[in-house]
């Protein structure tokens, strides 16, 4: 009875009570809860960011760009042949601490190696710790590519390669190569409790974890002993809120600072709203449909030419993205190196292609099937909408194109498989490297692989030697020249329609200093500053 | 007494099993592979593939999958959750203080309105505040919870500022959970103004989640009082000359709450397991979200574990149910 009545006077409404000052908070309305604070095994976006503030990588991109810095490697040498990669560390970079562990050493050579033998040696005790996918380490071609990792002193460590590798420093600053402490390793596996080190992290960053509540909230300080200088906010929040509504509702009344994935019909609010201003930035991606050009009808590249010609790339990109994203021709964005402008996009002209299309030997028509993601992704944020437009446009050429879907890890396995004519898919890129969509995307590795992203089982020699050659060539400027190449071959043969690259927008208050917009999509917040605190 | 409690009890085992078939079975013919979601994106080579099947025991007949399930639950083993590696008994315990909190206040609240609007419905029978109630009940069982929630955020949060949007408390105070329970370890930590915090934060929520019980309620009770006030026991106490309150109070509420009490033990088992939507809106940390993202990232041990320990606590609160009846009225104890 007692506590009945305690909880009715609690639930009644109750007024405003003042609450505590605190120093400069920045509070971010993310989206959802991290899996973990392991990097190594994480792929979505949610888990990197919760770790983004916490650890450091060998060498990281820079805030807001896609260029390599320095950060625990002050310098490094890259022999002649481009296979051995010296790393010289940065001295005095102190680990964080916790309640179960007081770190007793600097960051060293030691973290460095477990970094790479957890993902890379399955005898490491580490290797099968929370997960023994290191989906990332293995996507990249880590496993094939390691020759060895050596200590050579403690601020100093030699990677081997067996064969050169051009994108090998870009992909060592993505989140998988986040680094670890050794020694908290070693404690928390004595103690019996090794997933501890996942679970309640250590690392050289920024910020450290103060708290971490499921579905409600991550906490963080900022780290006074980090090695670039103590971060400006002093504390960092993650309010975890799953409905985009409801943070741009928060965002609203002030209850949060900087907001991702507005809903697209908000966006029109948010622009009238004094109080938040929206950052914008082309994004790292490009969705596209994918032809099966294994299969026929697709094997002849006047038929892929045709059905290019037939769709109405303006029409879909406006009527879908809603301002949110630009018609692609190539196949990288606009913003990434390498691209390629005087690549002639195919026009739209429903009377050539239906004439191509009789040429290839399919007067009147033909019958294939379209396949739509049953989710939306940050390249194409509806699919279905997508095919329902295409299949509109075709069949104003004789052709006629059934609509399929299936659950999305199914979707996914069955396109890697090639059971499609024609399917949708998309890339959000890694690395900013060029390797990372025309070699990982379309190289015949990647189409001869059962789990490999060429889904469009595009194998063109011309193609692939320009790819390869890039991959292993150190000098830009001739890489450049290469991928240059490609894009032209690759629009020759059409094997995509490439539909858009979709614009990033992120709606943030006013008083938010110095956010910049990671063209990987991540949210950063050393260096950002708060207006009037 | 005892006897009837053993009975129920007995019969909790066939429902236990019953729930843990239902949640082994159902999530597995939902199309989708764990490992596959487990992956992401990326996808995963087959060999690795292959070897997480092994490890997880996903390789073995579907049949003898359920037995070592069965068994190890026997022992009180839920296992792991496969998504973050935390033991599902300790997410569920760490979750689901929040959604009781949030659970029996939205049942306070729809009994303390409730209650009184269908008492008073009844007594005035046809009279405008009668059709009042029952317009605005029917109205409140009808509303889509996600429209409410939204509408209540823009008017009351938005537009008022009387309440904050989302969360259980003001993300400048560094409460440690001790409890769960944020009502009390606010009042244990000696931070000020916490516990009006966790308060306001309350509110919105509560109404939300307490709206289709309190519907519920108020038709519930209006009927069972208009079928008592018609008794030939309550024209004797009014003949009697008792006041119209002890007459309505203790003479016919007492009755007309036997099928009220059923109707609010029922509520509570939906409360505990429907509160999804309300959480979602609201950033609420509890098991609803939980078991949600379970379903979509296909975690098979959280989503057995937890649709098992919900089972229970439903079951719980039903047995408590059938207790009070007696407590509530005499001719059914069960001593009898």
């Amino acid at each position: 009875m007692k506590k009945s009545a305690l909880f009715a006077a609690i639930c009644v409404p109750a007024f405003l009570a003042a609450a505590p000052l605190a120093a400069k908070t920045l509070v971010y309305c993310s989206e959802g809860s991290p899996e973990n604070f392991y990097p190594g095994v994480n792929t979505t976006g949610t888990s990197f960011d919760a770790s983004e503030q916490i650890y450091n990588r060998i060498v990281e991109f820079e805030r807001g760009g896609t260029k390599v810095n320095p950060s625990l490697a002050e310098k490094w040498d890259v022999s002649a042949d481009g296979t051995v990669y010296t790393f010289h560390l940065r001295k005095n970079v102190k680990w964080h601490s916790n309640k179960n562990f007081k770190p007793t050493r600097n960051m060293n050579a030691d973290d460095i190696v477990f970094m790479f033998e957890r993902q890379w040696k399955e005898d490491n005790p580490y290797f099968k710790v929370t997960s023994p996918n290191h989906s990332y380490f293995s996507d990249m071609g880590m496993p094939k590519l390691l020759k060895s990792v050596e200590k050579v002193d403690d601020s100093t460590v030699r990677v081997t390669l067996n064969q050169p590798e051009a994108p090998f420093l870009a992909n060592l600053a993505m989140m998988w190569a986040s680094v670890q402490s050794k020694e908290y390793a070693d404690a928390m596996l004595k103690a019996g409790t090794p997933e501890k080190i996942d679970q309640e992290p250590i690392g050289t960053g920024p910020f450290s974890l103060v708290q971490y509540q499921k579905d409600a909230i991550i906490r963080y300080k900022a780290f006074p002993e980090y090695w670039a200088g103590k971060a400006k906010l002093d504390d960092l929040v993650f309010s975890i809120t799953p409905d985009a509504s409801v943070r741009w509702a928060k965002l609203q009344k002030g209850e949060c600072h900087v907001m991702p994935y507005p809903n697209p019909a908000d966006l029109e609010a948010m622009k009238k709203d004094t109080n938040v201003q929206i950052l914008e930035q082309p994004g790292l991606n490009i969705g596209y449909l994918a032809y099966q050009t294994t299969k026929k009808p697709f094997d002849d590249v006047r038929v892929r030419k045709a059905f290019n010609m037939a769709m109405n790339k303006k029409a879909i990109v406006d009527a879908v993205f809603l301002g949110s994203g630009v018609p692609a021709k190539n196949p990288i964005p606009p913003s990434m190196w390498s691209y390629n402008d005087s690549v002639k996009e195919d026009e739209y002209n429903p009377d050539a292609a239906k004439k191509l299309l009789a040429e290839a030997g399919y007067p009147n028509g033909l019958e294939t099937d379209l396949w739509a993601m049953p989710v939306q992704r940050p390249y194409n944020p509806n699919a279905r909408r997508i095919a329902e437009l295409m299949q509109a446009d075709l069949a104003k050429i004789g052709v006629k194109a059934e609509i399929k879907s299936f659950e999305w890890g199914e979707y996914r396995k069955r396109a890697q498989a090639g059971e499609h004519q024609m399917a949708q898919l998309g890339w959000t890129g890694d690395n900013g490297d060029p390797d990372n969509f025309l070699h990982t995307l379309l190289g015949c590795a990647s189409a001869q692989s059962a789990s490999g992203s060429n889904i469009a089982k595009w194998c063109y020699k011309p193609f692939d030697d320009l790819v390869t050659k890039a991959k292993v060539t150190t000098d830009q400027a001739e890489r450049t020249k290469l991928y240059e190449q490609a894009q032209v071959i690759f629009k020759e043969q059409a094997p995509w329609f490439t539909v858009a690259h979709a614009v990033q927008l992120k709606p943030v208050r006013k008083e938010v200093v110095d956010f910049k917009l990671s063209p990987f999509g991540r949210h950063t917040f050393y260096g950002v500053d708060l207006k009037g605190k | 007494m005892l006897r009837f409690i053993l009975t129920r009890v007995s019969l909790v085992i066939p429902t236990f099993i019953g729930i843990t078939l239902l949640a082994f079975f159902l999530i597995r013919l939902v199309p989708g592979d764990p490992i596959e979601t487990l992956a992401g994106e990326r996808g995963i080579d087959p060999a690795r593939h292959e070897q997480l099947r092994k490890e997880y025991g996903f390789d073995k007949p579907v049949l003898v999958q359920y037995g070592i399930y069965l068994g190890r639950v026997l022992q009180g083993d839920l296992g792991k959750s496969m998504i973050t590696q935390e033991p599902v008994l300790s997410e569920f315990s760490a979750l689901f203080p929040a959604t009781i909190e949030l659970a029996l206040c939205a049942i306070l609240f729809a009994l303390l309105i409730g209650l009184p609007a269908g008492i008073l419905a009844a007594i005035r029978r046809n009279s405008i505040f009668d059709h009042g109630v029952m317009g605005i009940s029917l109205t409140g069982y009808s509303m889509p919870i996600f429209w409410w929630g939204l509408i209540l955020i823009l008017v009351f949060s938005v537009q008022l500022d009387l309440t904050p949007v989302s969360g259980r408390i003001d993300v400048l105070y560094y409460i440690e959970p001790v409890t769960g329970f944020l009502l009390i370890d606010t009042l244990l930590s000696d931070e000020e103004g916490a516990f009006w915090s966790a308060v306001k934060h309350l509110i919105l929520p509560t109404i939300v989640l307490g709206t289709v019980p309190l519907a519920v309620i108020a038709r519930m009770t209006r009927s069972a009082m208009l079928e008592v006030l018609g008794e030939d026991y309550i024209r004797t106490a009014k003949a009697k000359g008792l006041s119209r309150f002890r007459v309505v109070a203790l003479h016919a509420l007492r009755n007309a709450l036997i099928p009220v009490v059923t109707v609010i033990g029922l509520q509570i088992g939906v409360l505990f397991t429907g509160a999804i939507l309300t959480e979602t809106i609201f950033s609420w940390p509890g098991v609803g979200k939980w078991l949600i993202d379970a379903i979509f990232r296909r975690d098979y041990p959280v989503l057995q574990g937890g649709a098992l320990l919900l089972g229970v606590v439903v079951m719980g609160v039903n047995l408590l149910v059938d207790l009070t009846y007696g407590l509530i009225n005499p001719r059914i104890r069960h001593n009898r």
